[in-house]
Formats: structure tokens, sequence, C-alpha cells
């Protein structure tokens, strides 16, 4: 049984991954278990200075799921080359680092300073939905979206994914702006956009009003928007939205994805990820599956 | 470390109407957990409700590895916890938080507490019994029906002071002004809270004023309880209001010195 994956020209033990955001840089789930099980690790969103976030409440629950407002706090690409990334490089898995920025410049220099680091790909991150400027400024166009990824790929050699926001009338042309732009592989999808009211206070639940919504809940839309996409583009796809368990992940792949990522859900249990790469291998043996890529795209549609 | 485990519940207390007592077996927890610590619970394998639950830590049973927790019911998360019965396994992660309660060598201290927030505090006034201190306690409730747990601090203390805010039960008002009154004579070095905002906003006021020492547990909403979300933020009081910087209340606290936090 072979469950490994070639994303991107990344080569990864097994297709799952963790999301940006919801792992941190890794340190506080390595207590939990070796990252080394990990196909990669994709880090928070890091941008070129640091940034605080948000006010708080950043967080509420909703149903099967969650909304977040966390506003990319992060301590900058210099501190996570001088204190995250040796401290990553400790497990034998593949670093992925999402990158956030304002504008084209600030992704492009971001990009130059992450293309000399010791890692093995990038994440654009053109699809967070908390930050006023930026990310999904440039992620709701074609031309957006193939502008900053073409940008970027004059100076970055390293592989390179971009993220895609769902919150927009139609993600095939998005990701076809992605491929078109010269990147490697597109992962979808982020947060949806959304709110919760608290009906005593008459206010949102959120100090920023509105939020990104993950988990459970935004699984059927994922894989909708995975499938969609896959059939619009031949560059590799990470799909994510809501993943549980293994059998979510293979749902993932059957409708395109090469590779998932973990998000939400290791919040709700710090194994989910062990768990969903157990999950995939309990499905192959079942199904007899020789190597995982193949079941990739296999959905057999009505 | 914080781990994850499959805890037995070993007993269960109904404290008032909608307010449990659990106790769970968990050594590994209860070894290297300190006063101020909470844990976090997923009370079910499905997906609803989705994230865990923080949950103070109420009191560490050393001797025999228990860990006893105390919640009210506010939501289905804690309406399924509290069908749980003896015998059922809970999921536990723990403990969390490593800005805990310090006793320092405080030869006098205050522990203030309002409603359910009064339940960490158990475990603080147990250690600084132990280690000799002098201790005032004050704890206020809502009223005569949600006044919880007053033999239990009693036994621990000789300065216990209970309060409603409506006199339907002992004193008439609130905690802070009990402590107040008696700060003239009992000259605490630190006073220790955990409440109500509000409660917790006029104790650091009052601290901060009369430059006393105050360590004061926050709560925010949180989803991982492990410093990864980056969810539960607490402003940095150092930090500006155009440019703020935060804690996690999961991380850096929950208990805070007061004076370094604005909330």
């Amino acid at each position: 049984m072979n469950t490994e994956v070639n994303f991107a020209g990344i080569k990864m033990k097994n297709p799952v991954t963790v999301a940006s955001g919801t792992f941190g840089y890794g340190r506080e789930y390595s207590n939990f278990f070796d990252l080394g099980k990990l196909g990669a690790v994709i880090t928070k969103g890091t941008s070129l200075k640091p940034k605080s976030g948000n006010k708080p409440p950043r967080v509420y629950e909703t149903a099967s799921g969650m909304l977040n407002s966390i506003g990319l706090q992060n301590p900058g690409v210099e501190f996570f080359a001088n204190n995250d990334l040796p401290f990553l490089r400790q497990f034998d898995t593949k670093i992925i680092v999402n990158a956030c920025g304002s504008s084209i410049e600030e992704y492009v220099e971001l990009c130059k300073i992450l293309n000399s680091l010791d890692i093995d790909g990038v994440e654009l991150n053109l699809s967070c939905p908390n930050v006023k400027e930026g990310c999904m400024a440039f992620g709701n166009t074609y031309e957006g979206v193939k502008k900053v990824t073409s940008e970027v790929r004059k100076v970055l050699d390293k592989p390179l994914i971009v993220k895609l926001t769902p919150n927009v009338t139609d993600i095939a042309s998005i990701a076809k702006g992605v491929e078109d732009g010269g990147a490697d592989a597109v992962s979808l999808i982020n947060t949806l956009l959304a709110m919760k009211i608290d009906i005593n206070t008459r206010k949102p639940v959120l100090a920023n009003n509105t939020g990104g919504l993950s988990g459970p809940a935004i699984k059927p839309v994922a894989v909708r928007m995975v499938y969609q996409v896959s059939k619009a583009v031949n560059i590799p796809i990470m799909g994510l939205g809501g993943i549980m368990s293994g059998d979510d992940a293979i749902e993932f792949m059957l409708a395109g994805a090469t590779a998932v990522s973990i998000g939400a859900g290791n919040f709700a249990d710090p194994y989910t990820s062990i768990k969903t790469i157990e999950g995939i291998e309990n499905y192959m043996r079942k199904y007899n599956i020789e190597n995982v890529t193949d079941i990739v795209g296999k959905v057999e549609m009505n | 470390m914080p781990e994850q485990i499959l805890a037995e519940l070993v007993n269960k207390e109904k404290i008032i109407e909608g307010v449990y007592k659990f106790a769970v077996k968990a050594d590994s927890i209860v070894k290297s957990a300190r006063p101020g610590n909470f844990i976090e619970i997923r009370v079910t394998d499905q997906t609803e409700p989705f994230l865990r639950r923080p949950i103070s830590i109420h009191n560490l049973d050393k001797e025999n590895g228990i860990l006893e927790f105390i919640f009210q019911i506010k939501g289905k998360g804690t309406e399924i916890l509290s069908r749980k019965q003896v015998g059922d396994k809970i999921d536990i992660i723990g403990p969390l938080g490593y800005g805990t309660f310090k006793l320092e060598n405080y030869k006098k201290i205050a522990i203030i507490g309002g409603g359910i927030g009064i339940f960490p505090l158990y475990e603080l006034l147990k250690q600084a019994k132990g280690s000799n201190a002098e201790t005032g306690v004050y704890l206020s409730f809502r009223n005569k029906d949600l006044v919880m747990l007053e033999d239990k601090f009693g036994k621990l203390t000789n300065n216990l002071n209970i309060s409603t805010d409506d006199g339907s039960y002992k004193n008439r008002g609130f905690a802070i002004d009990f402590l107040k009154q008696d700060m003239e004579k009992e000259k605490y070095e630190c006073i220790y809270a955990c409440g109500p905002t509000p409660m917790l906003r006029a104790v650091k006021n009052y601290a901060v004023e009369n430059n006393i020492n105050c360590q004061v547990s926050l709560e925010e909403k949180m989803a991982c309880g492990l410093g990864v979300c980056l969810g539960c933020a607490v402003k940095k009081a150092e930090s500006s209001k155009e440019v703020p910087e935060y804690f996690h209340v999961c991380k850096a606290g929950p208990v805070f010195n007061a004076k370094d936090v604005e909330f």
C-alpha cells in the first residue's frame, strides 16, 4: 500500500496536511504526536511584518462548525525564520508556509524572503475574509488572482500553491487565474464569510461583526468546489473544509483533490489529522487500493 | 505539558439547580496541574456541538489522582456533559494555561470570587492554607438560591465573607465592598480574583489604584485551548489603543497580573 503523493513537486509521505491557522507553527500539537507523521505542515498565515490581529471576541461556535475573525495575528516572517522554522525542521515532514500580504509588493517582498528559506513550498493566502486589505480583495477575480500569482511566480522558485476563497460566484474561473498565473497547485476552500447575532444584545457575536465559517458544516460546499475546480484546471488541488476523518478525506480525493488539509477539526481533537491518515489507509485496504493517488478524481457522476 | 485522556467519571454531585460537580480519575493531569489551570472537555465524538468546553479545575486530590470540576449548564455542550453517568469516560485535555495563581511567599492574601467564578479559587485557597498563608475569602452571588460551597470554603479559612447582590442571604452588596472594608485592618499583600467581568474590573481598578498585587483569572471565547487558534485574545495593558497587542487567555493565562491586562 502506497500513500505517497507528489503534490506540486512536494513529495509527501501521505496526502494529509494541516490547514493554516489551525496548527500554529506546530509546537503545541507536537506535544500530542510526532509531526513527522503528517504529509506536510502548513503554517499559520505569515506576513512580512508582525500582525497583532483583531479585537476579541474572535471565535464563536456555530452548528457543526465555528466562526473566526483572528485577523492574521502572526509574528512575521523574520521571527518565523529564526524561531519556528528550525523547530519544524526537526521533524520528518514537509513545511509549507502560508503567506499573506496587503499589496502585491508585499506579497512579492515576502516571497523573496521565503524563497531563501529552507522550506518546501509556499501557499499564497488570497482568501482571508477577516482583514480589510489584501487577501480576499485579490482573490475574488480572475485577473486579481492571475496578477498576484504571476508576480510572485517571478521571485519564487519553490512550489507555489494558491489558496482560494469560496466567497465568489464562479470558483472555477478564479482557479483558472491561478493556473494561468503560473502556480503549481491550488488549495480550497478558505472559510465562508458568515455572521452570527446574539438575539439578546442584538449585536454580532464577533467584535469584527463578520468572520469565517469553518468545520464540518462547510464540507459539502468545499467538496462541490473541489470537484468544479478539478474540471477546470490541470494543476493539483489541495482540498479542505470540515474534514474530520479518513472518510471525509476520501470524499475530497474522489472529487479531485490530490492532498487534503485538516483545519478546524484540529481544535475539536488534536489527533484528527492522525486519525484521518489511519482512515485513508483503512479505506485503501477495504477497497484494495494500491496507490492512494489512484482514487484522485474518481468520482462517478450520475 | 497538556495531554488528552479519557477520564472515568467517578462521582457526580448536583451543587444547586443546573450546577454539577464532577470528579474524574485523571492521575497524570492531577500530578502536573496547578491552581488556576483549566481543562477542555469534548462532550461528544460527533460534530455537534463542535468545540471543546473550557472548564476550570476546582480541586486536585493529589493522593488519589482525582480531578474535580464544577460547571453550570449554559448550553447544549454543558447540557450533554451533565447527562454523563458515573463510569462514563470523558475526553479531557489538560492541564491548560501557563498563567496560574502564584502564591509567592505572601503571608496574607485575599481571595475574591463571584458566582460560578468561585470554583477555581478553591484549589488556590487549599494550597494557600497548605503554605500557612492567612486568608480572607469574599464570595458573592446574585441571590440566596445561587449561593454555593459556603461550607467547603469555610473549612479552609477563618475569614469567610458571603454576600448576595439583593441581600437575600448574609451580607447585602458586592464582595469587593467587603474586601475594601477589611483592607484597612487586614493589609492583604495580594488579591486573587475570579468572577464576572464587571467584578474583575472593579477589583483590578482598586488594586491598581492602591498598589496592591492582584491576580485575575480571565475568560474569553476560545476554540483550541492550546494557544493555536489565537481566538481568546486579551489586550496587553501596555499596548496602545491604535496598535493593540494581545495575550491569549489559554496560554499566557487564564491567570494574569491584573496590571498587565486590559479587559
